[in-house]
């Protein structure tokens, strides 16, 4: 299956568009959705700053899987509280990361409204979490995995799962 | 021989009881961690959820306020639920209690110890007696190491002055007593710092310390000679009375670091100092205050270092890289 | 009746004889020729037959504290490790500094049959280091010498006299060099591994200074002494210096210092905390050396059992000393296996060298001479563990290593007092 990234962005800008008039703060998840929301962020024009969250802190594998090594701190340029934010991801499968980039945000404040809007939705979700913004829906089979390559130029991998 | 334990056969860390043997790539991997907690803390909620449900008891036999409270804030900040227990030796005089202490506290299912003791070797004992899913974290023992001090220092001085390779780091005074000079100087050799030096009267200068891979010297001006960061260690008074040295006001006159000596190491140079201060002995207040002195910032960088060591070891970690 | 053991591999380091033939005992001697009457034949043949080990410094841990070891238990592991007599210091609690203590030492040990034990007698009462002990008296009851142990004479007068007075009445003074002030708290050897480990030193000074000491009020009184444990390379010229010039000094060292060095103790292992420290790699070789040119006429295992307890400590909290009887025999024969001296020699620093330093009737294995013997297996691999070991102190760094030659039967007086495995044999007429 092929995926040309260059129209799901267009969609994706398309949606966030009809909530332009919000002045929505745009936040990436490390290290894929900071990619998709710089993008996003450059193709609106917006004045706002751009945020990018780490989430490894708040991750419910931790325990199993350890910390990260790779973890980067998270930057929220302004202050969320009462802001409407856009959360962007690249992936959205199983719903956790989604859920422990919500819980991260909340340490920062409290947003008027978080929507959600990632560049592939696909299919394995595990949490009761839905995006409002899609760029493309696959159907992968259980063992397949779906990665973001970049940040230049974007590309999609499909992998097989190694563990 | 006993080997150390700080790494199970699968090079998982499970301990943090020296910084000797750690390889550059854990030590900088332990500070990168700590950058994203230094965000954390600038927060206006200062807390991750890491490790709830973890139990850290903070076991310490010597009084210790700054380390304990960093332990315990970077606990807090984490999630876990913290315990304090201060002790002195001499309620628990013989060693058999010291294991039996632990043993105690280990069933009430503590995750994670944090230890602090006069005697060098408690924390490694202490180690290898606990089960394997029990951590240990070395918070100073006796003369022997202080690794998340040594961590923290590495951390302050990263912040400051970027490329190791490229410095001089001069460690003045007390280094035969100092645990934390000794976890410095392992940190820095393990980092590739250009030259690693050691300043301090002879009769306080570690027996074959040059061992260690520093370079010694007793004179004052002539080892802080262009050096990019002085650190000053702490000068307990006992040694006077002990016949080490002759007196305060003679060992400031040598080593204490004044305006003048400071003018000897780099325009750039940062001064540090592991604290408590001794001002007048060791250090001379208008260093310790001035524009070089990034000893406050040590304390702020310790919460977050501490926090990303804990995190580190409560959670199962993926194997480190050996030290060649 | 007699007893024959046949086919074993004679080494007696007195007579520097080395060679198989059969070892004819009789009446608790060693007999020329052919015995008569009934005769055990004990087939021996692939084992080593010796003179048994003679180890001048042994705690027993009685009496005082009996929770680490008792007489019965170590004279036991004693003979396990092919010693038919060992001496024990006087540092006991109470110390051996009257007649009585020492004659119920000697009591005890002949009551339980074990290895032969002779006590060292205090140099100066309750070992106080001020006044002088009953050093005849301790004689009379059957010590084998006078000493204050481990614990230092720090008034060079009282140490002169206690001196001139034994050199008086021709007791050999056996003496431990290390200056108090200069160990001070020290645990370990003062040099890399004392500061990578934080631990308090003690410099190689505190043995050579007490021992320039010592051998200088040796000489100016002309005592017969014993210098024990030593472990410092510059302790060697010195005493190499006082005996070319002969005074009547001789040495020993303990067996884990021509084996171990500072380095052993790698990250705070307790069973290295011995006293004197384990020193550096050239203080191991300069003590090979002198073991090899006899500078050192002697080897003792310096065993010290202890309670796990004593060991499962902060290693400055630890208690110093390795229970060492059955490593001894092993340990010794390494240093043949690594090309230092020939394995006569070797056995010589155990059997014959001390038996000099006591004084005691030496004729390694001649016809006449008491079958006190030591047979081993020079071949047989063992590791020490709670399964091989006999010593109630498991205190040994050596737990779990492969040490080569094994004690196989002990016999005092030509009586078979340990043996560790069946042998061939058959009454005979």
């Amino acid at each position: 299956m092929t995926v040309d990234i260059e129209e799901a962005l267009a969609r994706m800008t398309d949606g966030l568009r009809a909530l332009a008039a919000r002045r929505p703060l745009l936040i990436g998840v490390l290290t894929g959705g900071a990619w998709v929301a710089e993008r996003l962020h450059s193709r609106l024009a917006l004045s706002e700053p751009l945020g990018n969250l780490d989430i490894s802190f708040y991750r419910d594998d931790f325990s199993r899987v350890g910390m990260n090594p790779q973890v980067k701190p998270s930057h929220l340029p302004i202050g969320i509280d009462g802001r409407h934010v856009v959360l962007i991801d690249d992936v959205l499968h199983t719903g956790r990361t989604v859920r422990a980039a919500l819980n991260e945000l909340f340490d920062y404040g409290r947003p008027a409204s978080i929507a959600l809007a990632v560049l592939i939705e696909r299919d394995g979700r595990e949490l009761p979490i839905q995006p409002d913004i899609v760029g493309v829906r696959m159907r992968l089979a259980a063992h397949e995995h779906v990665k973001l390559t970049g940040p230049d130029p974007l590309g999609i991998k499909i992998m097989e799962k190694t563990d | 021989m006993i080997g150390d334990i700080q790494v199970d056969a699968q090079g998982r860390r499970r301990h943090f009881l020296s910084t000797e043997g750690m390889s550059a790539d854990t030590i900088l991997g332990i500070l990168d961690t700590a950058e994203s907690f230094i965000s954390v803390g600038e927060r206006e909620i200062k807390k991750v959820p890491l490790l709830r449900g973890k139990t850290i008891v903070n076991l310490f036999f010597e009084a210790s306020t700054r380390t304990r409270t960093t332990f315990e804030i970077a606990g807090k900040r984490l999630s876990a639920d913290i315990i304090n227990i201060n002790t002195s030796v001499s309620a628990t005089q013989k060693g058999e209690s010291l294991l039996d202490t632990v043993r105690n506290l280990e069933a009430m299912h503590t995750d994670l110890f944090v230890v602090r003791h006069p005697l060098s070797g408690a924390a490694d004992l202490i180690a290898r007696s606990v089960p394997d899913h029990v951590h240990v974290v070395n918070a100073g023992d006796g003369r022997h190491a202080h690794p998340t001090q040594g961590l923290l220092d590495m951390f302050t001085i990263r912040r400051y002055k970027n490329d190791f390779a490229r410095l001089k780091v001069a460690i003045v005074g007390d280094i035969l007593h100092s645990r934390v000079a000794r976890s410095q100087i392992h940190a820095l050799t393990a980092l590739g710092t250009q030259e690693v030096r050691v300043i301090g009267p002879r009769s306080l200068l570690p027996a074959a310390i040059e061992r260690l891979g520093v370079r010694a010297f007793t004179d004052l001006d002539e080892g802080l000679h262009g050096a990019d960061v002085i650190i000053m260690l702490r000068l307990q008074t006992e040694r006077m009375n002990s016949a080490l040295i002759p007196g305060a006001r003679e060992y400031f006159d040598l080593y204490g670091l004044t305006p003048r000596r400071l003018r000897q190491a780099r325009p750039d140079a940062i001064v540090m100092h592991p604290g408590p201060m001794n001002r007048g002995i060791e250090i001379d207040s208008s260093v310790a205050d001035g524009p070089q002195s990034v000893i406050l910032p040590q304390v702020t960088n310790g919460i977050a270092v501490r926090m990303a060591i804990l995190a580190r070891l409560a959670g199962a970690t993926a194997s480190e890289p050996k030290t060649p | 009746m007699s007893v024959c053991l046949k086919g074993g591999r004679l080494i007696d380091p007195v007579n520097g004889r080395d060679e198989v033939a059969d070892l004819l005992i009789y009446d608790g001697r060693i007999a020329g020729g052919s015995a008569q009457g009934p005769r055990r034949v004990i087939d021996v043949s692939g084992l080593v037959i010796c003179p048994g080990l003679i180890d001048l410094r042994a705690r027993v841990r009685e009496p005082g504290a009996e929770h680490k070891a008792t007489l019965a238990s170590e004279t036991a592991a004693a003979l396990a490790g092919g010693v038919t007599t060992f001496c024990c210091p006087p540092d006991t609690s109470p110390p051996i500094d009257t007649a009585a203590s020492a004659q119920w030492l000697n009591d005890r040990a002949r009551a339980l049959g074990g290895a032969r034990v002779i006590p060292l007698g205090a140099l100066t009462r309750e070992l106080g280091g001020t006044t002088l002990a009953d050093m005849a008296a301790l004689m009379r009851a059957g010590c084998g010498g006078v000493s204050n142990g481990p614990r230092a004479i720090k008034d060079t007068r009282v140490l002169r006299h206690a001196l001139e007075y034994a050199a008086g009445l021709g007791i050999t003074v056996f003496l431990q060099p290390e200056d108090p002030w200069l160990a001070h708290q020290g645990v370990v050897h003062e040099g890399e591994v004392a500061t990578r480990l934080g631990l308090a030193g003690i410099p190689a000074t505190a043995e050579t200074i007490a021992l320039a000491r010592d051998l200088m009020l040796i000489e100016q009184t002309g005592v017969r002494a014993h210098v024990m444990g030593l472990s410092a390379a510059r302790s060697l010229p010195l005493l190499r210096e006082a005996q070319a010039r002969g005074v009547p000094v001789t040495a020993d060292t303990a067996a884990h210092q021509l084996h171990l060095i500072d380095e052993d103790i790698g990250f705070f292992d307790t069973h290295c905390h011995v006293r004197p420290p384990l020193r550096a790699a050239a203080d191991r070789a300069a003590l090979r050396e002198a073991v090899r040119d006899g500078t050192l006429s002697v080897i003792c295992s310096d065993h010290q059992p202890h309670e796990p307890d004593a060991k499962r400590v902060v290693f400055s909290d630890s208690e110093p000393g390795i229970s060492a009887f059955e490593t001894l025999l092993p340990l010794t024969l390494r240093l043949a296996a690594d090309g230092i001296l020939p394995v006569t020699a070797a056995l010589h620093r155990i059997t014959a060298g001390p038996a000099a330093v006591l004084g005691l009737s030496n004729q390694g294995l001649a016809a006449g001479a008491v079958a006190d013997l030591c047979v081993f297996d020079p071949d047989e691999e063992w590791t020490p563990s709670a399964q091989t070991w006999t010593s109630r102190g498991l205190n040994t760094p050596f737990l779990g290593q492969t040490l080569r030659g094994r004690v196989v039967m002990t016999l005092i007086g030509g009586e078979i007092r340990h043996q560790s495995r069946a042998l061939p044999g058959s009454p005979q007429t």
